[in-house]
């Protein structure tokens, strides 16, 4: 007999084992699809891991295009990531990353077509995307002090709304009149992201978000701010009781979440695409929530946890290409690794008892 | 199920005959009950019609109904007023007369006294005695088992009352869970405690949350220190030097799952020490959740135990030590002693008595009307959301209150 009992305090390091034996069960369940697709599942998954960080031989010497590579994918990933942990942190259940990083990438591009010297357009940029994204979180946070509107449905269906909009701005008035495709004219050259390193796509922007994870904690946990969103979060019967304006908090929690996840979209604008697209984002919003949860949602576990699911990512990619699994593989990956670890943080409340018959 | 009657309710369940309820056959049942045991309720009352009293009466009546052996009554006086307990108790010694067994729970003494015939105490979560005769015992011994050591009751140091401190003109509410307040008018004193009495459910936790800013009243006026509180929201009160301590502990007063020391400085969070220019300053927290843990002897792993691992008592000296940290000019506290040991619920007492000597008033709200005619100067009854009558507590009996309580109303003494 196994029977699940409460547990009355959660050691410290289950905050780095639960992610773990999550992602560990995610990938010997997935190892059984490698196996139906007829590949060999240490070389699929050595394949992945080489796409994702470089082989021996290139890393010995001095190429790690792969690992920026990497990088520069978890970088949307990490913003969404920490929007999400913010959020949830205070139970603002916004499922509208993409929604909010769509609107950041539209801002941040209409801006970064205004000629401006560089310094200046990135921040503009930056300040736009920020807005924008705030102000598409900040219509479920509204919905829901104001009028009881569940956050989980409206925040998820203005994605929609968001970027069905995005398609009919670059079908119509803001498709790039030079090549007639349906994408936005791009940015000024001295809008677009500095690199740091030759020959890769290490951009500024992925510099910013792994400046904004430490930022973020410090937020969090050391701030009034962050306290109110946590103990909002808790409890909000207390924290109103103790005088916290709880509506307030959440508002200001929306903005925050919103921001970051604006922030995404800014950095695919200025420090990859240098336009907008309809496919700029392959739901780095939806990702931001396996991510923020693999994290147990702390800032500081958003970063490994990106590049994890950035690896996988990129890694589904070469391994499909070299082992005819298809890339999907990535997806299935992404979904069981946030179920896995929902399953997890069951262990973080009860413990398993075994008892044998005879008791 | 409120919507049923009270017949439907005690169906509920129950074997029918042939697919259908036997109605008739639950009649006769519910008849003979109310013969043999003096329990009776008209079985075609709706339940959302029935006073809370005669929906416990349901209760017993429906374990009966099914045939039970035993009866576990887990704090059955807590709803009534004093003489419908005489009723109860006469209906459960009719019960136990037939042969049934009853399993009374209670933390009042004299009520386990009048009708058990056989007592064990607990003491957390161990027996701590068997008594074979509670009748004969003295209370004094059962609380000395209850709580492991001699119990004193505090002294009550005369001091005068001085000037109103808090005060609550022609106060109304209404869409509040339980019942909402109707023309409340009270008044509290320096070095006063006032303590308001009530069956549950009579608008007192309406009273609380209107004190304590998580309600506002659709009319009347509210002052604290002689100023009309205009900002009437946690703040704002607080603001004009209220100490709350809420019904609920870990629902409305500390959060369980943070530490101790930030559920401590909760309240005050904003404000130095505990924070500057927006930021936490942890070690002041810290010190703040050490010096009180000291003083209020808190029982716990130190100022960073995450508060859900505190005691009921532990919670109740953390809520107290929070509040008294900052010298209210007047307290009010909501069944401050529900659920402690006889220890903390002394501790609670003491703390009161002594803001009461520094020249603090207090609103004390209790079910248990021994605890405020220890506390109090002066007793308020509630009933059906306004104040019933206030009696001095000097002239205050049980039986006086529990009139009170019932409905019969008496001018202000």
């Amino acid at each position: 007999m196994i029977r699940l009992e409460a547990r009355s305090s959660t050691p410290a390091w289950f905050n780095l084992a639960l992610p773990l034996a999550a992602i560990l069960a995610t990938l010997i369940l997935c190892s059984g699809l490698i196996a139906i697709a007829g590949a060999s599942i240490f070389e699929s998954y050595g394949i992945m891991l080489q796409a994702a960080f470089g082989d021996l031989q290139a890393l010995r010497e001095g190429d790690f295009y792969a690992i920026t590579e990497t990088l520069v994918r978890a970088a949307p990933m990490i913003f969404t990531g920490l929007a999400v942990a913010v959020a949830f942190r205070a139970k603002f259940w916004n499922i509208g990353a993409e929604g909010q990083l769509l609107a950041g990438a539209i801002a941040g591009g209409v801006v970064g077509t205004i000629p401006m010297p560089g310094a200046l357009a990135m921040l503009a940029m930056a300040a736009a995307g920020g807005i924008a994204g705030g102000a598409v979180a900040l219509v479920p946070a509204w919905l829901r002090v104001r009028l009881k509107v569940d956050d989980v449905v409206s925040s998820l269906l203005l994605n929609s709304v968001v970027y069905y909009g995005l398609m009919a701005l670059i079908e119509g008035p803001w498709k790039d009149p030079l090549s007639g495709y349906p994408i936005s004219p791009p940015i000024q050259d001295s809008a677009n992201f500095p690199v740091f390193l030759e020959g890769t796509r290490l951009h500024l922007g992925v510099i910013v978000a792994l400046l904004a994870a430490p930022i973020v904690w410090f937020v969090i946990a050391r701030t009034v701010l962050g306290f109110s969103i946590r103990v909002t979060g808790e409890n909000p019967e207390a924290a109103r009781y103790a005088g916290i304006r709880v509506e307030r908090v959440l508002l200001s929690t929306a903005l925050l979440s919103g921001a970051l996840a604006g922030l995404a979209g800014v950095g695919e604008v200025g420090g990859v695409h240098y336009q907008v697209m309809s496919e700029i984002s392959p739901g780095f919003g939806y990702s931001g929530i396996v991510i923020a949860m693999l994290a147990r949602l702390n800032p500081l576990g958003v970063v490994p946890a990106a590049i994890f699911l950035s690896a996988v990512m990129t890694g589904s990619a070469a391994m499909s290409r070299a082992t005819g699994v298809p890339t999907f593989l990535g997806d299935v990956i992404q979904g069981t690794a946030l179920l896995m670890m929902l399953v997890a943080l069951l262990f973080t409340g009860y413990r398993l008892r075994f008892s044998g018959a005879g008791r | 199920m409120p919507r049923l009657s009270v017949l439907d309710n005690l169906l509920v369940g129950m074997p029918g005959k042939g697919g259908r309820l036997d109605a008739a056959g639950g009649r006769q049942r519910l008849a003979e009950i109310g013969r043999s045991f003096g329990l009776k309720l008209d079985p075609n009352r709706l339940v959302s019609s029935l006073a809370v009293g005669e929906q416990q009466r349901l209760e017993i009546i429906k374990a009966l109904f099914r045939g039970a052996r035993l009866l576990i009554l887990d704090e059955p006086t807590a709803v009534l007023a004093p003489q419908d307990v005489e009723g109860l108790f006469a209906a459960l010694r009719a019960i136990a007369g037939k042969g049934l067994g009853i399993i009374f729970i209670s933390h009042k003494l004299n009520e386990v006294r009048a009708l058990t015939s056989r007592c064990v105490v607990l003491r957390h979560g161990r027996l701590a005695g068997d008594i074979a005769d509670p009748a004969a015992t003295a209370a004094r011994e059962m609380a000395r088992l209850m709580c492991g050591q001699e119990i004193v009751t505090p002294s009550r140091p005369k001091v005068t009352a001085g000037r109103v401190v808090l005060e609550l003109d022609g106060v109304a509410t209404n869409g509040h869970p339980g019942m909402a307040l109707k023309d409340v008018n009270l008044a509290v004193r320096e070095s006063e405690i006032v303590g308001v009495a009530g069956v549950s459910g009579n608008g007192q936790r309406a009273l609380a949350d209107v004190i304590a800013g998580m309600l506002v009243p659709t009319r009347g006026k509210l002052r604290i220190g002689g100023e009309e509180v205009r900002d009437r929201s946690p703040r704002g009160v607080q603001a004009k030097g209220l100490g709350r301590i809420p019904e609920d502990r870990l629902a409305s007063g500390l959060v369980g799952a943070l530490p101790l020391a930030d559920s401590m400085a909760l309240p005050r969070i904003g404000q130095a020490p505990f924070s500057r220019n927006g930021l936490l300053q942890p070690a002041a927290i810290a010190d703040f959740a050490t010096a009180q843990i000291k003083e209020f002897d808190i029982r716990c792993q130190g100022p960073q135990a995450r508060t859900g691992t505190l005691s009921g008592g532990n919670l109740q000296k953390a809520l107290l030590a929070r509040e008294l940290a900052f010298h209210p000019r007047v307290l009010i506290a909501a069944q401050p002693t529900r659920g402690l040991d006889i220890g903390a619920t002394r501790f609670v007492h003491e703390k009161f008595l002594g803001l009461r000597s520094a020249g603090c008033g207090l609103l004390v709200i209790s079910e248990d009307l021994e605890e405020l005619l220890t506390l109090s100067d002066r007793i308020a009854v509630m009933y059906e959301g306004a104040i019933a009558g206030i009696v001095d507590a000097a002239d205050a009996t049980v039986a006086r209150l529990g009139l009170l309580m019932s409905g019969a109303r008496e001018r202000a003494a």
